[in-house]
């Protein structure tokens, strides 16, 4: 198994922790991971985002240019990897400041208003760990057990009090992800 | 079981810097290789093993500070980028010429000039050649993995110390800021005043009745006397080619063609391997990891056995001229790179294969 996946957003919104915790889970759960960021003049700009590899083999390449899997929290990242997802892959989006909503036919497109349900239930905090969740739903490849030693391993000891509700936030993104195109 | 991280290049540096007791570490922050100096100063390595980490007010400051803690025989090492470095080329060239030994690292971003912050490989010629003046060279190792980030700094003293050289780690962006697994090495205590004076017998460590003034210096006056230190250094280069290159291949032993490339470059190269293979394209990749001295001996041999090489570089095509001096017209070598920032993706690599190579 190796799964190539981009998380794109705004910085702030917890992209490049959302990824950091799903590599450290890979870790523990004794997969070889990358974790890549963009640390570039997109970075400046306000816009983040990050490759995560998962894979049971040796990963080659750092970098890719088309993922099984694209997270997008935002129009702009909407915009510039739409169309980098594998044909037959998965597209996961937070319906929130989404103007020109993903087009194509040929990968899954899921929807996931995770925005709307942290505000709603009043831990903004922990809203990455919301798309997390429903992400891990579509593609159950790490198992609970492992995530939850990804965020002790991913989160400063000060932090570890939080682990309960980080949990809850993914148990929160399970439920409320659904479909918009399927193949 | 050996602890197990999840790091970024450039806190793997830091890390292993600290572990292979290092006596101090002189910088200037710049991206992006920023976090090596935040990592130190996070770590606080004064207060567990007394190493020294020092911000200097800037780059030639650093490199000159690693000079004078050179000098006494201390493990010492710096780190910078692209214009950075070049900032530090004549303290380089001064410690080259006094034969200290140091390890420099270069996360190297695109130039030139202040260019970009995204990574490059466009500062080959400058480690590998020269860059500052003078007769010199520096032993160059290029990491591809962040355990290798980790593994070259330990390395890197041994070597530095061996040869009484500066060694440069040259690495790029794509590894100093991704986080892969890390396996750290066991701690190893700093070497107490009274081994430095033992193992490093020429170092400025306090004259002691029983010898004449230990001199560091890289000034000679007479022609002569210069000949004949550069003679010296020059049986140094001839020795590390002789005894500490350093390549790693993959899928060679079938190959019909061969990749070669270093670092990050080498990473992508593997990918393209994988979907050249599946096309059933006999690809194979030759990696040099030292990259003075170059593995030319082996390109030499893989030249008689081949049908060509491509070189790929995140670069105008700097390394493709030590391929060509191996292979010295017995088969065809030819470049593909990208440059300014721009990462070559795996399948550019492949069409670059069968345009310029299989199809030529």
């Amino acid at each position: 198994m190796t799964e190539e996946i981009i998380i794109a957003g705004f910085g702030g919104q917890g992209v490049l922790s959302m990824g950091k915790i799903l590599a450290y889970s890979g870790v523990m759960q004794n997969q070889e991971v990358s974790w890549m960021p963009s640390y570039g003049p997109e970075m400046r700009g306000g816009t983040a985002n990050v490759t995560v590899i998962i894979s049971d083999e040796r990963i080659s390449s750092p970098i890719v240019h088309q993922y099984d899997t694209a997270i997008i929290l935002n129009q702009q990242s909407m915009d510039k990897f739409e169309s980098t997802v594998k044909p037959g892959g998965l597209l996961v989006y937070d319906g929130n400041g989404i103007t020109r909503h993903p087009e194509r036919k040929d990968i899954n497109i899921y929807r996931i208003d995770a925005n709307d349900e942290a505000a709603k239930l009043g831990i903004s905090k922990v809203f990455n760990m919301i798309v997390l969740g429903g992400y891990l739903k579509l593609k159950p490849i790490i198992l609970p057990e492992f995530m939850h030693k990804g965020l002790e391993k991913s989160l400063p000891k000060r932090h570890h009090g939080m682990i309960p509700e980080n949990e809850k936030a993914i148990e929160t993104g399970k439920n409320i992800i659904y479909p918009v195109h399927t193949l | 079981m050996k602890e197990l991280k999840l790091m970024k290049g450039n806190e793997a540096i830091a890390e292993a810097a600290i572990r292979a007791g290092a006596d101090a570490y002189f910088g200037y922050p710049i991206t992006p290789q920023s976090e090596i100096l935040e990592y130190l100063m996070a770590e606080k390595p004064w207060e567990q093993t007394g190493m020294v980490v020092l911000q200097a007010e800037s780059e030639v400051a650093a490199i000159n500070m690693v000079y004078a803690a050179a000098a006494c025989g201390k493990r010492t090492l710096t780190s910078s980028s692209s214009p950075g470095i070049s900032l530090k080329m004549e303290g380089i060239s001064y410690i080259a010429g006094s034969e200290l030994p140091c390890v420099i690292v270069n996360v190297v971003r695109g130039g030139p000039g202040l260019g970009t912050i995204q990574p490059s490989q466009s500062d080959y010629f400058q480690a590998t050649k020269g860059g500052g003046h003078g007769d010199y060279r520096m032993l160059v190792l290029a990491p591809a993995s962040v355990q290798e980030m980790c593994d070259f700094v330990p390395l890197g003293f041994e070597l530095a110390f061996k040869y009484r050289n500066p060694v440069m780690i040259l690495t790029d962006g794509v590894i100093g800021q991704m986080m892969e697994k890390v396996e750290l090495f066991e701690p190893q205590a700093r070497l107490t005043q009274e081994e430095i004076i033992k193992n490093t017998p020429w170092a400025t460590t306090g004259r002691t009745p029983d010898r004449e003034r230990n001199i560091i210096t890289s000034l000679y006056l007479d022609p002569y006397v210069q000949e004949k230190h550069v003679c010296d250094l020059r049986d140094k280069y001839i020795r590390m080619e002789a005894e500490d290159v350093r390549f790693e291949e993959i899928a060679t032993e079938d190959a019909e063609y061969i990749l070669v490339a270093f670092g990050s470059s080498a990473r992508i190269c593997q990918k393209s391997i994988d979907m050249a293979r599946a096309k059933g394209i006999k690809v194979g990749l030759l990696r040099p990891i030292t990259l003075f001295p170059f593995p030319s001996e082996r390109i030499s041999e893989l030249a008689d056995q081949v049908k060509g090489f491509l070189v790929v570089e995140m670069n105008l095509g700097q390394m493709v001229e030590d391929v060509r001096l191996a292979v010295n017209g017995k088969n065809k070598v030819e470049y593909f790179g990208r440059f300014g920032g721009v990462i070559p993706n795996p399948d550019e690599v492949l069409t670059a294969l069968i345009q310029k190579i299989i199809g030529g």
